[in-house]
């Protein structure tokens, strides 16, 4: 239990990256790989905001007198967070973009079948 | 066979990244470069919210690489879908008028609250790539709830170069000031106030219509030309 309560946000975080680098190499379906490498993203994201986690911390932001700021969360994963889940969405929607051409081109999304036709 | 090799894979994997994350403690502090941040940034840069004042002045320069990231995806995805014509929607049935009364209703309200986020980014949880994000999701209801409106193409485009240009030109303003670039060379003001912290409300202003435009243009690349 003592285990569990300490680590238990690397486990949910690698637990997602583990999932959608799952998906990755053993589906054939590219809509499929492209949710996986999005899960993968969100995994990493939360990895990094539980690094920057304090115990019993509150957000880095000075909203009201007599907040302490040995209690504040570390700001710099935040940051880096911060922009990675928009640049995720734009990164997402340019592969899904992708895949419609690719359905367009060759009429089927499984990658064995696209690598064995030739252009 | 192929799930098989990739589940020893992921084992494998996952023993190596277990044994290494052991060492590292969950929840106690492990950087001096956070600490010092929280301890000096209301200080240094006048904004309440540190996270801000990391994002656009301490890592400005890199924020805005960022956006240019942001910038180039849009871009790929415009240059996918530039050969692919308008698609002639055919008898497309209407919605009832509940439904886009409703989204239309909405539609100025949501706008009002990506604004309201993005502007108080130095003071409240937000800043510009959420305020953003909102703005794009008003353009996106419009899209479900109201077939036949769009955006126009041009006013997005240019709002979005508009804005990036910004982001620059106050940046070189603070190399022409005598410091370095996107220095933060205006008056910081009193903390907690609207009009304080500097450049920071301005380039957040920047970002987050930039944002905006550009995931507005791929929801409209998305929905009319895919």
């Amino acid at each position: 239990m003592n285990f569990l309560n300490h680590y238990i946000y690397y486990i949910g975080a690698f637990g997602l990256i583990f999932i959608g680098l799952y998906i990755v190499l053993a589906k054939r379906n590219l809509i499929k790989v492209i949710i996986g490498l999005s899960i993968m993203d969100t995994g990493v994201n939360l990895f990094l905001i539980s690094l920057g986690y304090i115990r019993k911390g509150t957000a880095p932001i000075f909203s009201q007198p007599g907040l302490d700021p040995k209690r504040m969360v570390d700001p710099v994963p935040q940051a880096l967070v911060l922009t990675a889940i928009v640049i995720g969405v734009a990164v997402l929607a340019l592969a899904l973009s992708l895949a419609i051409r690719l359905y367009g081109h060759y009429g089927t999304l499984n990658l064995r079948k696209i690598k064995e036709q030739r252009w | 066979m192929r799930t098989v090799i990739s589940l020893i894979l992921l084992l494998v994997i996952a023993v190596g990244i277990s044994l290494s994350l052991a060492k590292i403690p969950f929840g106690v502090p492990k950087t001096k470069v956070g600490r010092y941040y929280i301890d000096k940034g209301i200080k240094q840069t006048g904004a309440t919210n540190i996270v801000t004042s990391v994002v656009v002045n301490y890592r400005g320069f890199d924020t805005l690489g960022e956006v240019t990231v942001l910038f180039i995806a849009a871009t790929g995805l415009g240059a996918v879908f530039a050969t692919g014509k308008r698609k002639e929607r055919g008898k497309v049935e209407s919605a009832s008028l509940v439904l886009t009364t409703g989204c239309r209703f909405l539609f100025p309200f949501i706008l009002l609250l990506g604004a309201y986020i993005f502007i108080h980014g130095h003071l409240t949880p937000g800043g510009g790539f959420q305020g953003g994000a909102i703005i794009a999701s008003a353009f996106l209801l419009i899209y479900l709830g109201c077939r036949g409106r769009r955006i126009n193409e041009q006013t997005a485009k240019i709002t979005e170069s508009l804005a990036g240009l910004l982001f620059v030109i106050v940046g070189l303003l603070g190399l022409t000031a005598g410091g370095y670039f996107l220095m933060n060379f205006l008056p910081f003001g009193t903390p907690n106030t609207l009009f304080s912290a500097g450049i920071i409300p301005i380039i957040y202003i920047a970002i987050g219509l930039k944002v905006g435009s550009e995931l507005a243009g791929v929801i409209d690349n998305l929905m009319e030309k895919s």
